[in-house]
């Protein structure tokens, strides 16, 4: 349970878990935020109107996946960091997550990195893609990261493998 | 020194800048006294995105939402800011403030109407050998690395898994401070899960039901026992084991500071669901003394986003008083309040609800 | 010790000032507070306790508690976790040798 632990299992993710025929589709936002909470700068980042508009402040997100096309823009407008994207075919092997950062040190693209779960288990090694900068938090990084395809729903964090001890 | 003004804030936190911001252009002499050399409070230690509602700039970062609302208002021509500043005193006699600046000079302060938004201090906890230096507020913790880059230490356990002790541990990450875990005394985390799920996957374990029991040194904290609790919240025996730590960080709560208003005899009331003594207020935000005004984190523990919205409300509520009716006035009260009710509706603002049906009185005076 | 580099903050420092802690020389920052300018040298016992002489550091760090209290340039019972470090200033522990 999310409550005891601070971690999600699958299943707690309901209707937010993209079907196979989406994934099919390319690359997805998944909003990790399910407990009822005031908060909603989400509601406003996604230009394609994915992000549909809160009744209340306290709802949870919903994301109409149709209208979204992973481009991950979102990811650095939400303060609980719980937006990711996923691609899960990216190629024959890989997946691609794109999850965000405001750790030192960043990555540079190209980078090989330790992948962590949401429990911060260290689950396999990945390769940085692509670094994006936003212009409304220059501070953070979305991290493109390629992961094997088992892993897409695993992966949530990275860390620098020459300093994981760190 | 004798000083008049018409609306005195004391406190230059979110609550206070924002009560200040409401008196803009009011032509009222309104005078702000904030201890610290700098006006910003709280927000000034928060180096992330804040939660919230964006018209209070939920995903702004909170040092930034600081310095926002303190430009505002330095540019303002009828607002006069006295910093390193303590109201130390209310002197009902001759009805003034006494402060002190710079711990040497003495003013009287003279006001019409007073807004208290001097914030919350932190809470301790009672455990053997709780003041060994090594053992901090988590206050104390963010202004050493966030105000001065100065890290608190290298090895570090936090105490709670509510919102402040998340956060403050990812903070500590940032900083480059290995934090080995967060101990929590319920039974489930106490914060919002995606504060809990981000530290979680960096690798921060979260205990439940464990607690620190003692805490040992020679000359500071050199390790911790820590021990599981029951269901009762009682040390469960044999359970106890000692972890080596250079710090110890309590994030158990935060009180009130609310000294100024037992002294200006508002109705008082202890409260728990807000941090502890809670004065009586209406709507308005107005106590139980009817030239004394309440905002932020003094009248009830929340969060920046309320104690803004309060601020704003105590203010035009004190310009509304003065006859300096702005034509909208009570429809923006009515806004703001409409905004802090939404906040409250969901269910982790129920305790918050809770709490303030125990001290909101319908009218006051 | 201090923190070398921040993902968020870019952290503005004053000027360089010297002062003595117990008769030896430290330096630190003039717009930082002295328990702070003590920390960033790795010192972390401020003074002892009166009457069990238990060691003492900060708490609260923003003049809440009294903790911190030490012995600046001759005068007792400074809260040092909120007047800032001078140029020169003597700093020393409060309470140190005194007897349980
Ligand atoms: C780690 C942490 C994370 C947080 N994260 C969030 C978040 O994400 N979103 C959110 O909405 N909120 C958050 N908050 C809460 C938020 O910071 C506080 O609720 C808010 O700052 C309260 O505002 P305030 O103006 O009442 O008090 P403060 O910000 O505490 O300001 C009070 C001011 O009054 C001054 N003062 C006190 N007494 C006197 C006196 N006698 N004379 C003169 N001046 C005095 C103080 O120096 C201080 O500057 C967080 C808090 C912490 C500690
Ligand atoms: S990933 Fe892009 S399209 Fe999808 S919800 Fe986020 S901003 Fe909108
Ligand atoms: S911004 Fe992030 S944390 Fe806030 S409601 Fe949206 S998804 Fe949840």
């Amino acid at each position: 349970m999310f409550i005891k632990n601070g971690y999600l299992d699958i299943d707690e993710l309901g209707e937010r878990m993209p079907s196979e025929e989406r994934f099919e589709r390319g690359p997805v936002a998944i909003l990790e935020c399910i407990q009822q909470i005031p908060c909603n700068p989400c509601q406003d980042a996604c230009s394609r109107g994915a992000i549909l508009p809160f009744q209340s402040i306290n709802d949870t997100p919903t994301i109409d996946m149709d209208k979204c096309n992973g481009c991950g823009n979102c990811i650095s407008a939400c303060p609980g960091l719980a937006i990711f994207v996923v691609w899960k075919n990216y190629n024959l092997e890989s997946s691609l997550i794109k999850l965000p950062l405001e750790l030192l040190p960043f990555p540079e693209e190209g980078d090989s990195v330790e992948l962590m779960n949401r429990k911060g288990e260290k689950v396999g090694i990945g390769k940085v893609i692509k670094i994006q900068k936003t212009k409304q938090n220059p501070k953070s990084r979305v991290i493109w990261v390629e992961v094997p395809k088992k892993l897409a729903m695993e992966v949530r964090h990275i860390s620098r493998s020459n300093n994981h001890d760190k | 020194m004798r000083i008049d003004c018409d609306v005195l804030i004391i406190g230059g936190g979110p609550a206070g800048l924002c009560a200040a911001r409401s008196l803009l252009g009011t032509g009222l002499n309104v005078l702000i006294l904030e201890r610290d050399p700098f006006l910003g409070g709280q927000l000034l230690k928060q180096t992330h995105m804040f939660f919230g509602s964006k018209e209070q700039y939920a995903g702004t970062r909170g040092f930034e939402i600081g310095q926002i609302l303190t430009r505002e208002v330095q540019a303002s021509p009828n607002v006069t800011v006295m910093l390193e500043t303590v109201a130390s005193g209310y002197y009902p006699e001759e009805n003034f403030i006494l402060a002190l600046e710079k711990e040497k000079k003495l003013y009287q302060i003279y006001f019409k109407k007073v807004i208290v938004a001097t914030g919350a201090s932190e809470k301790s906890l009672l455990f053997e050998g709780n003041d060994l230096p090594g053992i901090y507020g988590a206050g104390a913790v963010q202004t050493l690395m966030n105000m001065y880059g100065v890290m608190p230490g290298q090895d570090i356990i936090m105490i709670g898994s509510g919102n402040i002790g998340l956060i403050v541990s990812y903070q500590l990450l940032q900083a480059g401070v290995k934090v080995k875990a967060i101990l929590e005394a319920a039974p489930t985390v106490g914060g919002y899960f995606v504060h809990a799920a981000k530290v979680r996957r960096m690798g921060i374990p979260i205990f439940t039901q464990t607690t620190v029991k003692r805490a040992l040194g020679q000359n500071a904290l050199e390790a911790v026992e820590i021990v599981n609790l029951d269901s009762k919240w009682q040390y469960v025996a044999g359970t106890e084991r000692k972890w080596s730590c250079d710090t110890l960080c309590l994030a158990v709560g935060l009180s009130p500071m609310s000294e100024l208003l037992w002294q200006f005899q508002c109705e008082m009331r202890y409260v728990s669901e807000l941090g502890g003594y809670v004065a009586k207020r209406n709507a308005i935000m107005q106590t139980t003394h009817p030239d004394v005004y309440i905002a932020g984190d003094v009248s009830g523990v929340e969060e920046a986003s309320s104690a803004m919205l309060e601020g704003t409300i105590a203010g035009f509520a004190a310009a509304k008083a003065l006859h300096k009716m702005l034509d909208s006035v009570d429809q923006v009260i009515q806004n703001s309040q409409k905004f802090l009710d939404e906040m409250h509706r969901g269910p982790i603002g129920e305790k918050i609800r809770n709490g303030l049906a125990k001290v909101e009185v319908d009218v006051c005076l | 010790m201090r923190i070398k580099e921040h993902p968020i903050i870019d952290y503005q420092k004053g000027k360089t000032v010297t002062f003595t802690f117990d008769g030896v020389p430290y330096e630190g920052f003039d717009d930082e507070p002295i328990a702070v300018a003590l920390y960033a040298n790795g010192i972390k016992t401020l003074s002892y306790s009166l009457k069990y002489h238990r060691p003492r550091g900060i708490f609260c760090c923003i003049g809440n508690c009294s903790s911190c209290l030490m012995k600046v340039n001759g005068i007792p019972n400074v809260r040092t976790c909120t007047q800032r470090i001078e140029q020169g200033m003597v700093i020393e522990t409060q309470g140190k040798g005194v007897k349980k």
